[in-house]
């Protein structure tokens, strides 16, 4: 078994009538990219404060290298970095005295100058903080986050505002933050950059953990039924119906459609292949996370 | 510690690029100074009856008022405001994640509003020297000892403003409406002397009333004010103490 990281168990915060968190658990792995993904206002930012010891919880026991972050704030802090969302900087300070200020209040701090060529700030390290766009703002706020060399840091919507290729970059770059042994815990409404991503993920919703798994394991569980198109001109496919897995066959013409769950698409090819059809055009209809995130979310999305 | 210096220093020099810090606390007291200076001159009044200038004269008089007046616009106005907006942007909230601590965040703002009150003090002090002929402090220690307390009463009140006002909005209200009060009530614009009962009334209920008070004792007659200092150190006490309690990162 691998190590944990972050260990939350049966979390609770309520503000005011609102129930922001319900009995949420859950445990990142050291070394593992983990996505927290989940509707607005289902408790992932919340979640990411108490990690951090920036809020309390009610109720329930958090645990992050070990530490009680409420108990041992400053010493976590030192070993945390943290993107946060809503935060910010003083409008006209330097892009390079923010780093500068950053680095020093931490004892092992790394060489920021790095910093600044990886996340692109080069031509814009003389200039205020109000002066930088959205994407510039964000990639220093990552910048300031992995400053201090953390163990495990918090990126929180951090691709928004960043155009396509930055996003592009910036998964780069996480990737290799986690190659240098960092775990990175993730809190994003993309998809397409959880699944991309990530190695494992939790699916909030009302202040609980409804779904977690793999990105490949949600979409199976939840992202509907599989299926397998291809196109042929022979007749008689009866015998589809008795692939593993498939539960429903289709057809439109030459346009033939099996529908089911679990390894549809190797079993249909072996299939095809003994009773003598090899089509060009063989593939399995796309499921993403998105359609997984979906149906576990739909049910409650009328009533938000 | 070297975060705090790191901090003090960037924090100075955002206190240089802020506009509205500048203007209120080194271009308008040096304002007022040229227009009241061009007013009254520097001649004492020699009828006792008549004097309200302490018996020197209105460009001697005005001196150590000035240099009240520019604690008082750090302490009620740049102070307050850089504190507010930094918690309204989530500035706070971003040196709180990264455990900047708050103890280094308030003394570099105290800091910050010495080393200004000094700058602006001394700037005063000399142009009003060269171009007026105006003394300097007739008890340096007592004026420097009552100069101390004063721009720190300031910076606590500064701190308790921002901790309580909450957002930059709000805080550029109060803290102008309460610059203007005091430049009007406190000794710095018409002399008190020369205010009517009422006026001076609501003078007496204003922090910079009494720092005048310390600062034109130490600096026109060495002398110290007992009461005045009493009721500056208990501002630095209460402010201190309530900024203690209320402040907030966000």
């Amino acid at each position: 078994m691998r190590e944990s990281a972050i260990t939350v168990s049966h979390l609770g915060k309520r503000y005011g009538a609102t129930v922001a968190l319900d009995d949420l658990s859950l445990e990142v792995e050291r070394g593992e990219i983990f996505g927290i993904i989940g509707p607005n206002g289902s408790g992932k930012t919340t979640t990411v404060e108490c990690i951090q010891g920036l809020r309390q919880p009610d109720s329930g026991e958090i645990r992050v290298l070990g530490i009680d972050p409420l108990r041992e704030r400053s010493r976590l802090r030192t070993l945390v970095g943290s993107q946060l969302q809503e935060s910010a900087l003083p409008d006209r300070i330097r892009v390079w005295e923010a780093l500068d200020l950053f680095a020093a209040i931490s004892p092992n701090s790394m060489d920021w100058q790095e910093l600044v060529d990886d996340w692109g700030l080069r031509e814009k390290w003389n200039s205020g903080f109000a002066d930088l766009s959205g994407g510039q703002r964000q990639r220093l706020l990552v910048a300031l986050a992995l400053v201090n060399r953390p163990e495990i840091v918090f990126l929180d919507e951090m691709t928004t505002g960043l155009d396509p290729a930055s996003r592009r970059v910036a998964w780069d770059l996480i990737e290799e933050i986690r190659q240098r042994g960092t775990t990175v815990v993730l809190i994003t409404h993309f998809m397409d950059e959880a699944e991309h991503l990530c190695d494992r993920i939790a699916v909030v919703d009302h202040g609980r953990v409804i779904a977690n798994g793999t990105p490949a394991e949600l979409v199976d569980t939840y992202g509907g039924q599989a299926s397998v198109l291809f196109s042929t001109e022979a007749d008689g496919l009866d015998w589809l119906e008795e692939v593993p897995g498939a539960e429903r066959v289709e057809r439109i013409g030459n346009q033939v459609a099996v529908y089911g769950s679990g390894p549809l698409l190797a079993y249909t090819g072996a299939a095809l292949v003994t009773h003598g059809i090899a089509p060009l055009d063989l593939r399995a209809g796309h499921r993403s996370l998105e359609d997984a995130f979906l149906n576990l979310t739909k049910t409650r999305a009328g009533s938000t | 510690m070297n975060a705090l210096r790191k901090l003090t220093w960037i924090e100075f020099k955002l206190f240089v690029r802020d506009p509205l810090s500048m203007v209120f606390t080194l271009l308008l007291p040096f304002f007022f100074l040229i227009v009241l200076n061009g007013v009254f001159g520097n001649e004492p009044e020699l009828d006792p009856e008549e004097d309200v200038w302490f018996g020197v004269g209105p460009a001697d008089y005005y001196v150590p008022a000035y240099i009240g007046l520019v604690m008082a616009a750090i302490g009620v106005l740049s102070l307050p405001v850089r504190l507010a907006t930094y918690r309204e942007l989530g500035v706070l909230r971003r040196f709180r994640a990264s455990s900047m601590p708050l103890w280094a965040v308030l003394t570099g703002q105290i800091i910050i509003t010495l080393a200004v009150a000094v700058v602006g003090g001394v700037s005063i002090a000399l142009a009003s020297a060269i171009v007026y002929g105006t003394h300097f402090p007739n008890s340096f220690p007592l004026f420097a000892l009552g100069f101390g307390l004063s721009a720190l009463s300031f910076a606590a009140l500064g701190v308790f403003l921002g901790s309580v006002l909450p957002t930059a909005r709000s805080a550029q209200g109060a803290g102008l409406m309460l610059f203007f009060v005091m430049f009007l009530l406190s000794g710095v614009g018409p002399p008190r002397d020369a205010l009517s009962g009422g006026m001076r009334t609501v003078g007496d209920a204003l922090p910079l009333t009494y720092v005048v008070q310390i600062l034109q004792g130490a600096w026109l007659q060495s002398s110290w004010d007992v009461t005045a200092s009493f009721v500056v150190l208990g501002i630095l006490a209460g402010a201190s103490l309530l900024s203690f309690r209320l402040f907030r990162w966000e």
